[in-house]
């Protein structure tokens, strides 16, 4: 693992939408992991700011979208001076190639980082398809 | 007063407000330049100022932080791990350490700086030197 390198700074992602909001305001796409273990598929995702009660998962016909919303409030009175990034709440989707049991998915965040396992669902066989 | 006062027109605001501010020049007559993880929004907030830095992924006992002067040392490691036996679909956090000074244009009373973080957020909170803060003058 590369934990002697200097770690960089990239500018935050703005989400590019086909469908437009009725709310103005900006989206950020949260830096993601997706790794797959025997057992589950675990989805890592940065979003700073972001609390539990204002954290959305869902997953509809294989679509797992996830929605962060900031509390913004918490800026209310402060006037900025000097600023390197931008906030906003954050969304992101993945198509999922997995059948995910949907009963055991489990979620944690900590320090800004939402960490959901995705357990594979066990009777997610190959289908064979007889040609008839 | 807007007849329905809307929270989301609130928040675009704020992002333009950020905007605004991008890499203003208040920063520039000290010799910490932008550019360097972790970056950092700051805040004047009444008297006192606040700066306010993204560090999702990074716990409280990883990070540095030191305040000199009106000089603030942001240091620490971010590390990433996976389970031993996990194919990678995906990578794009990144991991690495980061040491970053910022020299604020005021005096900052250094004992009376207080830090929160909370969620990936990191707040310092720093009040101005008492010699700093401006004095209003009666005219005679």
């Amino acid at each position: 693992m590369a934990t002697a390198q200097e770690l960089a700074v990239r500018d935050k992602k703005e989400l590019v939408s086909k469908e437009e909001k009725t709310i103005p305001g900006r989206y950020y796409v949260p830096y993601s992991d997706i790794y797959e273990t025997n057992e589950a598929l675990c989805v890592v995702m940065e979003m700073p700011g972001v609390e539990k009660k204002d954290l959305d998962v869902a997953l509809e016909n294989d679509v797992l979208r996830v929605d962060g919303r900031i509390d913004f409030s918490k800026y209310e009175g402060m006037e900025p001076v000097y600023t390197e990034y931008n906030v906003g709440h954050y969304t992101r989707s993945f198509t999922l190639s997995n059948k995910i049991d949907q009963e055991r998915i489990s979620a944690q965040l900590d320090d800004g980082v939402l960490t959901l396992t995705l357990p594979k669902a066990k009777e997610a066989q190959p289908r064979r398809i007889s040609i008839g | 007063m807007a007849l329905f006062p809307d929270p989301f027109d609130a928040l675009s605001s704020l992002q333009q407000a950020l905007d605004t501010f991008r890499t203003s020049g208040w920063l520039a007559s000290g010799p910490s330049g932008g550019g360097s993880y972790p970056p950092v929004n700051v805040f004047r907030k009444g008297d006192d100022f606040v700066v306010i830095t993204e560090v999702p992924g990074i716990a409280k006992s990883d990070l540095e932080i030191q305040v000199k002067g009106n000089t603030i040392r942001l240091a620490g490691t971010k590390s990433v791990t996976y389970p031993e036996k996990a194919s990678l679909h995906r990578r794009e956090r990144l991991a690495g350490r980061f040491d970053r000074a910022v020299t604020l244009p005021v005096e900052v009373d250094a004992d009376g700086v207080k830090a929160e973080c909370r969620d990936g957020i990191l707040a310092l909170f720093l009040p101005r030197a008492q010699r700093d803060t401006p004095k209003s003058i009666q005219i005679a």
